[in-house]
């Protein structure tokens, strides 16, 4: 069977690589929404692998919400990028300048 | 033992697919690989016996919201050339974090401990156990509240959402369907008395 430690690990290495794909695509604005996307899938892995090894459905409940709020999250976020690119023509992290950040 | 190997299996492919999604030339390429990474994340889910949630993260993410990641890729003209500008500049940096968290967590998890003990696996559910039915039990009644919250969420996205990327065109030749309505015949229709005309 499958042991908490070797999901925690996976979990790890996903989340690692996220950060890491936020450092490289960092001008990209979906890039970055899809690595967020990853972030959050490997909390959830923690939840579920925690909610299964301790016994405790209240993780998965957990998750549910999370999947929720990250649905919402990029259905906002993308429609921000759809108005970004028609005011600028480009989806470039610097070109957004206007507040002098 | 066929679930330990299926587990490595999923891993090595959910890892390759994460990768292929920060390091592709192409945001769609990166988009497919992530729908790659839900799918194999749904297949460990079943593994570890977390029916409902495999199946919710199918339907709602690759269903849904990758969907809609994918529509939004390929309906932006993004010039990808200047995007991938200074891709390897801060690379190194990106990589040392990386390899700092997995160190870190994997310390954490197998040299302390974390006080539970993490070599134990679940003890598997009987055969007509319901992952959805106690979900639902807690999720209806302990949960109801923030579950009707998780709602109203869900509607101010769809409305933020719809306000944000709905515009008037000036120029375009639309029907308004609410004057249409509540337009008058007195408006429309106008009754002039005049005398007949007479025959020469």
């Amino acid at each position: 069977m499958i042991t908490l430690s070797q999901l925690l690990t996976l979990s790890a290495i996903l989340f690692a690589l996220s950060v890491a794909g936020i450092f490289l695509n960092r001008k990209n604005v979906i890039l970055l929404l899809m690595c967020v996307e990853l972030l959050l899938l490997s909390a959830n892995f923690n939840f579920i692998a925690f909610s299964r090894y301790l016994g405790d459905i209240h993780g998965q409940v957990f998750v549910f919400f999370v999947l929720t709020v990250a649905a919402a999250e990029s259905a906002i976020g993308l429609a921000i990028l759809v108005v970004l690119f028609r005011e600028r023509r480009s989806i470039n992290v610097e070109d957004m300048n206007t507040l002098r950040g | 033992m066929l679930v330990e190997i299926l587990f490595y299996v999923f891993g090595t492919i959910l890892v390759l697919a994460a990768l292929g999604v920060i390091v592709s030339r192409n945001p769609v390429y990166s988009a497919l690989s992530l729908v790659l990474c839900f799918i194999t994340s749904a297949a460990i889910w079943l593994l570890i016996e977390a029916e409902f949630l495999a199946v919710i993260l199918v339907l709602v993410y690759v269903g849904a919201v990758m969907v809609l990641f994918l529509f939004v890729v390929m309906m932006l003209d993004i010039n990808l050339e200047e995007l991938r500008t200074g891709f390897t500049r801060y690379a190194w940096l990106g990589w040392l974090t990386a390899v700092a968290v997995i160190v870190e967590i994997v310390g954490v998890v197998w040299v302390r401990g974390l006080g539970i003990d993490v070599s134990k696996s679940p003890t598997p559910t009987a055969a007509d156990y319901s992952n959805t039915l106690e979900l639902g039990q807690v999720m209806y009644t302990k949960y109801a509240y923030p579950f009707e919250l998780a709602a109203v969420l869900l509607l101010v996205a769809i409305v933020a959402a719809i306000s944000l990327t709905m515009r008037k065109r000036p120029g375009l030749k639309v029907q308004d369907i609410g004057k249409q309505v509540g337009v008058n015949a007195k408006d429309r229709v106008r009754i002039v008395k005049m005398e007949s005309e007479k025959r020469p």
